[in-house]
């Protein structure tokens, strides 16, 4: 063949070698030698995929498969076709623990996420120097360390004569002073105070290594041109952080709709039901009451549950440059 | 840069109020913890006589060293194992591209918004079959299995990268995939394992789901599993309480305060990544 245009050649000839030569280079019976290839390299995935298979995915599969039974763990299993579904759909106690996941996400992701927006652009703006990175390594303090811990804290200071109640009495607040967790209206913001106060400084971190990718130029045209906070705000910062702004919202909204730690060391889902989600419910069907295919359907639609929320959430922040 | 006064200031005490919110509970348990065993203290008051010797009673009655020899246990058979898998796993796909992996790839994807809570009746109930309920291998195992979407996906977006004439070259040396691996890409990989270690320590060392589910003699727990039975036993001892849970965090915090850059990378990649 003769040769024709070199640009053209070379780009052909690039594509076609990555995925010929480690195969072709000996010309020595070359089908033998890609499935020999294909064998070693499946070696290599077999025992992660292993693992995932057995402890993930049978796991997985089973759930689905418990929850069209009525099955206490010992006795024998009966078939009950999508009985324990239209039980979750129907019983408070049940379709309620779906409604405080939601409620959760507003404090648990909204807020964190929101706040977080603000305290970046702020870091950004007026703290570049050494105050602004101890104020990042002071927010992120709480996203270290365990959330069961981050509940017992949070459980002292929420109670009676807690610190909560002792500020508020010093600002002349004594009336509404109250054992938060134990409150039937006032449990599960407080139970959402807590997961502010893990997921802030994640959120603001996160966002604030966003921002320092933008072009700098943008900022300081906006500033030239006497663009206060607000504006910068608006214009520049929230529309140029929008993958990262989808990132945590997608970590947090998970944080909310599978919360069980926290919860489960503060108010184990009372007063009541007024704190239950899904996860303690899982929990206290599948190990307290033994109701095994109940719990699966509840296990189900939270996973459901999740893939549902979150796919609009990545779709609508992907990277439109792309 | 133009900024006015009044904003530099209203921007400041806006962070420095935050930094307080966030400061203050750890401060309250100090020095609650210091009030003598027993009593209920207001949330920040300090002592008129602090009772060091509470953090040794807490250290006790939690059967500490136990405790720590626990996690320590678990996080070195989890993580080590993790890594191990994951990265082999992550060449295969990204790198090796071996058929099928784009399927592979998108069955450990789907495990990425899984939520523990869904599938541990049934691990539940598969340990117990195989008898190892009840057992540190209980909660290892499992884990090892529920870092690997995330582990497989963090591996596979390092080695998709890595320039396809490096393994070329190395093919017509007469490289077998194994020398490919061992002697090329893994001294290359270094940056990403370590941060995958990092991570998953941490997830480990403060795993409570599993622990609850999985264990019920607390010493056989990881820390934060240990710390929820403490919990359950001194939940009205509120100094104790407090002694105990700072003890639990000691071993995290200096952690966090000596990598505190590289944990925070890790963190944020982690969740970028995923």
């Amino acid at each position: 063949m003769p040769a024709p245009a070199k640009s053209t050649t070379t780009s052909i000839g690039a594509t076609d070698k990555r995925f010929v030569t480690p195969f072709l280079s000996r010309r020595t019976h070359p089908s033998k030698r890609v499935r020999r290839e294909a064998f070693v390299g499946w070696l290599f995935a077999l025992p992660a995929l292993f693992m995932y298979a057995f402890f993930v995915l049978v796991p997985f599969l089973l759930t689905i498969l418990y929850s069209f039974f009525r099955w206490n763990g010992v006795g024998p299993m009966t078939w009950v076709g999508v009985k324990n579904y239209v039980s979750v759909f129907q019983v408070p106690n049940l379709i309620g623990t779906i409604f405080n996941a939601f409620w959760l996400v507003v404090w648990f992701s909204f807020i964190p996420v929101g706040l977080g927006l603000i305290v970046a652009s702020v870091i950004h703006r007026v703290a570049t120097g050494r105050f602004g990175s101890i104020a990042r390594t002071v927010l992120f303090l709480p996203q270290v360390i365990a959330l069961v811990a981050a509940g017992i804290i949070w459980g002292w200071l929420l109670a009676l004569p807690g610190l909560i109640n002792q500020m508020l009495k010093a600002v002349g607040l004594s009336v509404i002073t109250r054992a938060w967790l134990g409150d039937f209206d006032w449990a599960l913001p407080s139970v959402g105070m807590v997961g502010v106060w893990v997921l802030l400084g994640f959120c603001a971190v996160l966002l604030l290594t966003g921002i320092t990718k933008i072009d700098p130029a943008l900022y300081e045209a906006a500033r030239l041109d006497g663009a206060s906070w607000v504006q910068e705000f608006i214009a520049i910062t929230v529309p140029l952080l929008r993958h990262e702004i989808g990132v945590c919202l997608t970590v947090t909204v998970i944080a909310a709709l599978a919360a069980f730690d926290i919860i489960w060391v503060t108010t184990a889902g009372g007063p009541g039901n007024s704190t239950a989600v899904p996860g303690i419910q899982i929990y206290i069907l599948a190990f307290t009451q033994r109701a095994i295919g109940l719990a699966s359907a509840l296990a189900v639609m939270l996973m459901v549950l999740v893939v549902i929320v979150i796919i609009p959430i990545q779709w609508l922040t992907r990277e439109s440059a792309q | 840069m133009k900024v006015a006064r009044s904003e530099l200031w209203a921007g400041r005490t806006l962070l420095l109020a935050l930094m307080a919110f966030t400061i203050l509970p750890f401060i309250s348990i100090f020095m609650t913890a210091l009030h003598p065993s027993g009593t209920v203290p207001s949330g920040l008051e300090w002592p008129e006589n602090p009772q060091w010797i509470n953090f040794v009673t807490a250290f006790n009655m939690a059967e500490m060293p136990k405790l720590f020899a626990s996690s320590i246990f678990i996080v070195l058979s989890v993580v080590p194992a993790t890594l191990v898998i994951s990265t082999m796993a992550g060449f295969a796909i990204g790198l090796l591209r071996i058929p099928g992996s784009r399927v592979l790839l998108f069955l450990f994807v789907f495990g990425l918004t899984l939520p523990f809570q869904g599938i541990i009746i049934p691990i539940y109930f598969l340990e117990r079959a195989i008898g190892i309920y009840n057992t540190r291998v209980a909660i290892a195992l499992p884990l090892i299995a529920l870092y690997m979407p995330f582990a497989v996906f963090w591996m596979r977006a390092h080695f998709v990268n890595m320039p396809s004439e490096l393994s070329e070259a190395a093919r017509v040396d007469g490289a077998t995939t194994w020398d490919l691996f061992w002697q090329i890409h893994l001294p290359l990989a270094r940056a990403p394992v370590a941060s995958l270690g990092i991570l998953t320590s941490i997830w480990t060392w403060n795993q409570f789901l599993l622990c609850l589910v999985l264990v019920e003699d607390p010493t056989q727990r990881t820390m934060a599993g240990g710390l929820g039975a403490f919990q359950g036993h001194y939940a009205n001892n509120v100094p104790l309480l407090c002694a105990g849970t700072i003890l639990i965090l000691v071993p995290t915090l200096l952690i966090f305060i000596l990598f505190q850059r590289q944990i925070i990378s890790a963190l944020l990649q982690g969740s970028v990544k995923g």
